[in-house]
């Protein structure tokens, strides 16, 4: 995992990782999740994306990992390493978070010692030490997702995909893991798309959010946000946050209709 | 709970009761049961001396007369503990085979559609099949000692193996098969850390079902051959025909606590097993 000097906040390089060029998604029982979906993702971005619920966030998503492929347009992506968080954190429930967080590296046949020394770094970085030879059943919520992020983590990602992680998390909990995962974007440098159904969440965290519209989920509209990294708390509280969350809202009650 | 990074270790044992067992009183799991047991013996009392005459008591002995004319008398009982030994190798060959056979069979099934399409219909039949009508044909197959009385058993115990270990194997999270998915993991890898282990839980409330069931088997084929070194099947049957209804009690509830024993020690072992992470009382 390389932890580059921190705090540098990602300037726009052009360096594109992610790319979907007019994307469709129709399943094979005929609806129609995506339409016209046109999408970039650099090196240096965090793209939210929010809309209604069964707009095809999630499948957009699972496009992007290859999981499903679509079914009009294409999608590129131009890392190997892609990180990916659900929604729920799909632990093991019979390893302990050390040896959940170890599971990736596991699986690409990477020598014990190694992803030992990497899972331990990971679950420094989300703050759980001391809490390695813990079963998922004894964590918190929250701790369940750090656990999750860490096993992402050790994949050293470049692109990290999130399906609305925080979803299930009191507001106060998500409020502090929303500052975290700041710091790991601006430490580990990856580039995010990051699902949420929250619009002050979807503000705080990126560098563009994305509006999606009703089903079919088409963009509708995308705002930049110009808050510079790492993001202060407080900037919740001022009048340009409320602004822009104001057009975002907006946007998505047009959308809706 | 809190969600603060740990760093104090004070914090820690903040974190620790989780492992939770409630802390229900021991007792409260074995009085109602005795409680139970107190009310039959007493209804049983009640038939003896007041429902049966003198002529007809022979039906129903007296609880205590199955202790002193059976379990207290030395012959009787080495007769029915020589036998229980037999029946209890019966049950626990014809266990271990069932679940060798239900959990490869599973397995089979579950990496393969068409194995189990054209396969789970016949562990079905298999249940639904009188395995009494059978018995005797399997006697004349298979003759009538121990290699007879282990199929009967492992037909009987079979198809709770097989049915809880392919429910096991197919009821994985969607979300972790597409974790494993996305790393390209194998069908191997899969199997071996994600599914089997998955299973677990469903397996041995398998083999507790299993269990029971196994000890049924055990002593229906003996009961029907009556050959060979006779176990608690041909003992009963062989009181039944004598009339000797307090041996025959003696050896029912004999074959009943073996049952329980070892319903009880594969609740045991499950739990010794997967107790840990997985809670057999909230399902
Ligand atoms: N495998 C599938 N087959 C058929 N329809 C599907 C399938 N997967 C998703 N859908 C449908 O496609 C639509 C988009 O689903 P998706 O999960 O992407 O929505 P979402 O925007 O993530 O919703 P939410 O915010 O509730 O998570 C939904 O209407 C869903 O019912
Ligand atoms: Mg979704």
């Amino acid at each position: 995992m390389s932890i580059a000097t921190p705090p540098v906040a990602p300037t726009t390089t052009t360096d594109q990782l992610l790319h979907f060029d007019d994307v469709a998604m129709t399943f094979p029982n005929g609806t129609t999740a995506l339409s016209g979906v046109s999408l970039t993702v650099n090196r240096g971005e965090f793209v939210t994306v929010v809309g209604p619920s069964g707009c095809g966030k999630s499948t957009l998503l699972r496009i992007a990992s290859g999981l499903t492929p679509a079914t009009e347009g294409t999608t590129q992506v131009d890392t190997s390493r892609i990180g990916y968080v659900f929604q729920d954190a799909t632990l093991l429930p019979w390893r302990d978070v050390q040896s959940n967080v170890e599971l990736l590296a596991e699986l690409n046949g990477k020598p014990k010692k190694e992803r030992q020394k990497t899972a331990k770094e990971a679950i420094d970085l989300v703050g759980l030490t001391g809490f390695e030879k813990h079963l998922p059943r004894t964590l918190s919520g929250g701790m369940k997702m750090r656990t999750s992020l860490a096993r992402s983590l050790t994949l050293d990602p470049e692109l990290f995909l999130f399906d609305e992680p925080f979803g299930a998390l009191d507001e106060i909990t998500r409020e502090r893991l929303n500052d975290e995962l700041i710091k790991l974007f601006t430490e580990q440098q990856f580039a995010g798309l990051f699902i949420t159904h929250s619009v002050s969440e979807a503000v705080y965290l990126s560098t563009k959010v994305v509006v999606m519209s009703g089903r079919p989920g088409k963009i509708v509209d995308e705002f930049p946000v110009e808050f510079p990294f790492p993001r202060d708390p407080e900037i919740r509280f001022t009048a340009e946050f409320a602004e822009l969350c104001g057009q975002v809202s907006h946007a998505l009650r047009e959308g809706h209709h | 709970m809190t969600t603060t990074p740990p760093a104090p270790p004070k914090n820690r044992t903040l974190m620790r009761p989780a492992t939770v067992t409630p802390t229900k009183k021991k007792s409260a799991t074995w009085v109602p049961p005795v409680l139970v047991a107190l009310g039959i013996i007493a209804i049983w009392y009640l038939v003896s001396y007041v429902v049966l005459d003198d002529k007809r008591r022979f039906l129903l002995p007296p609880p205590h007369e199955v202790f002193t004319e059976a379990f207290f008398q030395p012959d009787v009982f080495s007769d029915i503990m020589v036998a229980l030994g037999r029946t209890a190798v019966v049950a626990l060959v014809g266990l271990a085979i069932a679940m060798i056979i239900g959990i490869g069979w599973a397995i089979a099934m579950s990496q393969a559609r068409w194995i189990e399409r054209s396969t789970f219909p016949y562990a079905v039949i298999l249940q639904c099949i009188p395995i009494l009508a059978l018995v005797p044909l399997i006697g004349f197959w298979f003759g009538f000692d121990y290699p007879a009385r282990i199929i009967v058993c492992v037909m009987i115990a079979l198809f709770p193996m097989v049915s809880n270990t392919l429910f096991g194997l197919q009821s994985v999270d969607k979300g972790q098969r597409e974790l494993f998915q996305l790393q390209k993991a194998s069908r191997w890898t899969v199997l071996t850390k994600l599914e089997f282990p998955a299973a677990l839980p469903a397996i041995f409330a398998g083999m507790r079902i299993s269990a029971g069931l196994a000890v049924v088997g055990a002593i229906v084929g003996d009961y029907f051959f009556r050959r060979g070194e006779p176990g608690l099947g041909s003992l009963i049957s062989n009181y039944q025909s004598r009339v000797q209804s307090a041996e025959l009690f003696a050896a029912i509830i004999t074959a009943s606590l073996f049952g329980v024993l070892i319903f009880i020690l594969f609740g045991w072992l499950g739990k010794r097993v997967v107790g840990k992470w997985y809670d057999f009382s909230a399902s």
